[in-house]
């Protein structure tokens, strides 16, 4: 194995030169657009086949993409932030009409007021669209993520599209080593797309995204759901291939030093790896912390999230998101699913700085439960 | 001409009587054939022929939303190129809102980009699927549900956007505008936009029976007035270069195609002069 030191959108770039789409319809916008232009030059040099279009929006840019799923082909694209708000309405249709599209979406912070910054407001304002969410911790699990992403998506019992989701900067923009698999291992774990029923082919012609009256509407959404939740099997099963393959075992859950302890933080994404360091120095301390970390956040798993936090007592989920009145969305996700009394914690948004005091700041205050969502690292004075 | 017998636009759709649009994209597809994939805007032509689980489609087709039919297509276009199917004919049929309104951003970075299909305007000058609406291709003087006329107002006072000079400012191989009463004509330019490799746009009018207000055997006849008036005038632009392809020997009234509509009912003489004299610009412009 060969680390390659590389940005995490470079190793997306990679994974999806490894996956070899036919379409890849983009349009920039920071912090992805580092995405866009390395997938531009593997065209440009001759090292990708694909058709890249250059579409004028984000909604052009899913739009493109739906249009070449239906065609029956494999297609990437990749987006943040505004660009992802503006592809909202087809992001609902693209899961509705189960097109398994794979996208990157570099998570930033929404306007107004207007930041280029991380947080995850964007993707989890997506949440409901019938869409696979991944949060990847690193350069390698993003690359990793987005060809178990192509897996899953494509599987004829899913068909459902997948969003793999990096922190803006802390992993668009920051350097790691990663380690990019060979093409023959890649082709083992995931084979070319080929599309079983509705495509757009003369030869047997079929009409895709009709109009539906009230006796064909719900069934079509219940369907969703039930792909959705058997995608849990699928997502499973690719995991442990990935795992024999490439040697990098991933779960919907990542458990850190979480099996006996007392006090057991939740969070997603890039954030998890200062938690680490702050839950070893409470180790050190001999004080029971640990980190629990949602990797799969849809399908929401809720067997395995409750059974890695059900026996804490004090347990804080981070968010770097806010639904407004009601708080952080894990966080409520946690409370409404499961028998457990979680603190809510919002963090990070636009880009604010959250340090391993801050961290400390919600380990000690997860002692006392309280329904009241609390803010942590706000600046002090209001300007 | 010979007119191909084969149909590849189902029986049994939902259209009004008298529908202009369904007429438009049946003979439109007698030219392009089976080897055909079609994409539709949302509009009064997607809901009238996909009632699921019906389909009057026979050949593939895909509808995604209203204001990305252009894109949608440009994505089909380049997976049948990444395919090397690019013997597979692309053909949008987006109404006037889909097109000249909420679809213009779509369709012109798709011409832009040049992609190898053909964009059909099918023009029934309102969002007719939302119970006639004004929309950017209103014409001057119309009353619309949202541009009705009334104690302070003629109707619609804006003249209807330019949409084949828009598409011809992209710089795209051919535009043509047509008509569904000048069969001849309209699929002629058809075929000549299917040969052609880049991007074609057609701005087809379609009169409709609901929205313009006449009695559904007048559909045909509407859609002669207008170009025999030079209401609507038929021509094309083939790599840059302005031919009118029919001009009527003697130009009729235009009032002889306002006073057929219930839209333009309420016009004055006065109104319908300034409509004649705007008509009669623009025909001595282009010598129709």
């Amino acid at each position: 194995m060969v680390l390659k030191v590389m940005s995490a959108n470079q190793a997306i770039a990679e994974a999806v030169k490894l996956a070899n789409p036919n379409v890849i319809p983009v349009y920039p916008i920071t912090p992805q657009t580092t995405i866009s232009e390395h997938l531009a030059k593997f065209v440009a040099d001759g090292d990708m086949s694909a058709e890249y279009i250059r579409v004028e929006s984000e909604h052009s840019a899913i739009s493109a993409a739906l249009g070449a799923s239906g065609t029956g082909v494999r297609v990437f694209t990749a987006t943040s932030s505004q660009g992802l708000a503006l592809m909202h309405e087809i992001i609902f249709a693209a899961a509705g009409l189960r097109a398994p599209i794979v996208m990157a979406d570099a998570n930033r912070a929404l306007s107004a007021p207007l930041s280029i910054w991380n947080d995850q407001q964007d993707s989890i304002s997506e949440r409901d669209s019938g869409w696979m969410q991944i949060y990847a911790e690193n350069g390698q699990e993003a690359l990793d993520s987005i060809l178990i992403a192509y897996r899953v998506s494509e599987d004829h019992s899913v068909l459902l599209p997948s969003m793999v989701c990096i922190d803006g900067f802390i992993l668009t923009h920051t350097v790691d080593p990663v380690d990019v698999p060979g093409k023959g291992d890649v082709d083992k774990f995931l084979p070319p797309y080929k599309p079983d029923h509705a495509y757009l082919d003369p030869k047997r012609p079929m009409s895709i995204g009709t109009f539906t009256d009230p006796n064909y509407y719900m069934e079509a959404r219940h369907d969703m759901e039930l792909a959705l939740e058997g995608a849990k099997d699928v997502i499973t099963k690719a995991n442990s291939e990935f795992a024999e393959i490439f040697g990098r075992k991933y779960d919907f859950i990542e458990k850190y030093r979480s099996d006996d302890a007392d006090t057991i933080i939740v969070a997603m994404g890039s954030i998890c790896s200062t938690i680490k360091d702050v839950v070893d120095e409470h180790r050190d301390n001999g004080e029971k912390v640990g980190l629990v970390r949602v990797r799969v956040f849809r399908p929401f798993p809720t067997e395995e999230i409750y059974d890695a936090i059900k026996g804490a007592s004090n347990i804080g989920v981070l968010d770097k998101n806010i639904s407004f009145s009601v708080g952080g969305v894990l966080h409520n996700e946690i409370n409404a699913k499961m028998d457990v009394k979680a603190n809510g914690f919002i963090v990070g948004l636009g880009g604010r700085d959250i340090k391993p005091t801050h961290i400390n700041e919600i380990i000690e205050k997860t002692k006392n439960t309280t329904k009241t969502t609390q803010w942590i690292g706000l600046n002090k004075e209001e300007v | 001409m010979e007119i191909p017998e084969k149909e590849f636009l189902a029986p049994g759709h939902r259209a009004c009587a008298g529908c202009g649009a369904t007429i438009g994209v049946r003979l439109a597809l007698k030219m392009l054939g089976e080897n055909t994939v079609a994409i539709s805007a949302t509009g009064c032509l997607e809901v009238i022929t996909t009632p699921y689980p019906e389909t009057s489609w026979e050949i593939p087709w895909m509808h995604v939303a209203f204001e990305n039919a252009a894109a949608v297509a440009s994505g089909v276009e380049s997976a049948l190129k990444s395919l090397g199917k690019t013997d597979t004919t692309v053909v949008v049929f987006g109404g006037d809102g889909g097109t000249a309104d909420i679809g213009l951003q779509a369709l012109s970075g798709a011409m832009e980009r040049g992609h190898n299909l053909i964009y059909i305007c099918y023009d029934n000058e309102a969002y007719m699927n939302t119970g006639i609406q004004r929309s950017g291709s209103t014409p001057y003087g119309a009353s619309t549900t949202t541009s009705p006329h009334g104690k302070e107002s003629f109707g619609e006072d804006r003249p209807k956007k330019n949409m084949p000079m828009i598409m011809a400012a992209h710089g795209i191989p051919y535009i043509a505008t047509a008509s569904i009463s000048y069969p001849e004509d309209f699929m002629k330019k058809v075929k000549k936009a299917s040969e052609i490799e880049g991007p074609a746009y057609i701005h087809l009018q379609q009169p409709c029976t609901t929205g313009w207000g006449y009695s559904p055997e007048k559909t045909i006849e509407l859609g002669r007035l207008a170009v025999e008036t030079g209401s609507w005038i038929l021509y094309e632009i083939e790599e840059g270069e302005f031919k009118v392809t029919y001009r009527p020997l003697q130009r009729r009234a235009v009032k002889e195609y306002l006073n057929a509509q219930k839209r333009f009912k309420h016009l004055t003489d006065l109104e319908k002069e300034r409509i004649q004299s705007h008509v009669d610009a623009v025909c001595i412009e282009l010598k129709v």
